[in-house]
């Protein structure tokens, strides 16, 4: 099991969140959850917004990635996230509250709401949420 | 003497105040520049991955097809320029200017500018160049939203066939005392980043959902960060180049106030040995008669 380790970068326009080994990897994909283990093809997919998990030696973190996008090849895996945050640096009632705020929007429907961008905010203080493992 | 003397201390006050200026904003520009380099430094990382990304990407044997990659023969070719809003940062506006004008000039009639930045405008409007678009007042710590806004205005302008290509002129940060005028195409993307042919084997990529809507994404996000990521070098540069200036003028006005101090002592003592000679002299013609 131990040889069979991929590297895992995660970059974020406003820094560089992580780099760590792992046994494999489930992210967002644009299809839905997408995982990638040792000696996956090479791949390049568009990510959507909600929970990366990666694992190490039976370890498992999370972490909430927004958009962006990752290429595997070669065991080496690239994510380019607009947005990732690590489960312990997630502020969960920031997130609690700009869910809450998204989901006000999306109830009084009707009136010049961008549904798309609240749809958007609910689904990052969701995944935001989900990830920091406390619901 | 005495009237020289006052002259002395009047200019002294004068260049200890022009002091006081310059060190405060040397001291200013360090603040900036601490901010705007940690900026700069985290942004590259995401650059140079995504480079790398897409470099692979190209050398592989999928054929892409987007507007971005295309290479079109119709309109100009676009420089944007990015200069600062304001002066007295030494070298910095000037260098980047001329640089930016050596190559506008190298395209005759072809070029088109897009001057970002006061005096940019100012330096290309009072040479007769004309200016497509300009933008003042960029901020000292620009924004990915600014980036995205400027991108959208330029791809706007690609494809409508108004510019064949889009190059970006800042100054690249390399340390608070270095600057480097530099020049990147930023559309067609394809050229400039396929320029390096990997010996490297070709590597068949999956695409998820698809080649097409995976460059969909990844080619505009490639403009914005890149545009991101000079607004970012340029204003690094900027705070750098003027704090490096400031400094040196704080410096330079040190040495003067030293010279001039000198002279003023110099310029009192002359006066008092000329009042005790006098007294001197006065007195001996008193005790003689």
């Amino acid at each position: 099991m131990a040889e069979k380790v991929l590297t895992m970068e995660v970059v974020t326009p406003e820094r560089h969140v992580l780099t760590t080994d792992t046994n494999g990897i489930v992210v967002p994909a644009h299809e839905g959850y997408l995982g990638v283990l040792y000696n996956h093809a090479p791949l390049v997919t568009i990510l959507d917004t909600g929970i990366l998990r990666y694992s190490l030696d039976g370890k498992v973190e999370r972490m909430a990635v927004c958009g962006g996008f990752m290429e595997v090849d070669e065991n080496k895996i690239i994510i380019l996230a607009d947005t990732a945050e690590l489960a312990e640096e997630i502020d969960v009632a920031r997130a609690m509250d700009s869910k809450r705020r998204a989901e006000d929007r999306l109830r009084q429907m009707g009136e010049k709401v961008d549904e798309a961008r609240a749809q958007a905010s609910l689904q990052r203080a969701i995944a935001r949420i989900k990830a920091s493992g406390k619901e | 003497m005495a009237q020289n003397t006052r002259e002395i201390r009047r200019r002294i006050r004068s260049v200890q105040s022009t002091q006081k200026i310059t060190s405060a904003m040397e001291m200013v520009a360090a603040a900036k520049l601490r901010r705007a380099q940690e900026r700069v430094v985290t942004a590259r990382p995401y650059t140079a991955k995504l480079h790398e990304v897409l470099e692979r990407l190209f050398r592989s044997d999928t054929d892409f097809e987007h507007p971005f990659i295309e290479v079109s023969e119709e309109g100009k070719v676009g420089y944007v320029v990015i200069s600062g809003d304001s002066g007295l940062a030494g070298g910095y506006n000037v260098n980047i200017l001329r640089f930016a004008q050596r190559h506008v000039d190298s395209h005759d009639e072809n070029a088109a500018i897009i001057a970002l930045g006061r005096k940019g405008r100012d330096y290309f409007r009072y040479r007769g160049y004309p200016l497509l678009q300009e933008y003042i007042n960029i901020g000292d710590l620009p924004t990915y939203i600014q980036a995205v806004a400027l991108a959208e205005e330029l791809t706007k302008l690609y494809h409508e066939g108004t510019l064949r290509e889009v190059n970006l002129v800042y100054n690249k940060f390399i340390t608070p005392l270095r600057q480097d005028p530099v020049k990147i195409q930023l559309l067609p993307i394809a050229a400039s980043v396929d320029r390096r042919e990997g010996e490297e084997e070709e590597v068949e990529y999956i695409f998820e959902p698809s080649p097409a809507g995976v460059l969909d994404e990844l080619l505009p996000k490639y403009v914005n960060i890149e545009i991101y990521q000079a607004l970012l070098e340029a204003k690094a540069s900027e705070h750098g180049a003027r704090m490096t200036a400031m400094g040196s003028a704080t410096d330079n006005a040190e040495e003067i106030i030293d010279k001039l101090n000198l002279s003023y002592n110099r310029a009192r003592q002359t006066a008092i040995t000329t009042e005790i000679s006098e007294i001197v002299g006065g007195a001996e013609a008193l005790q003689g008669s």
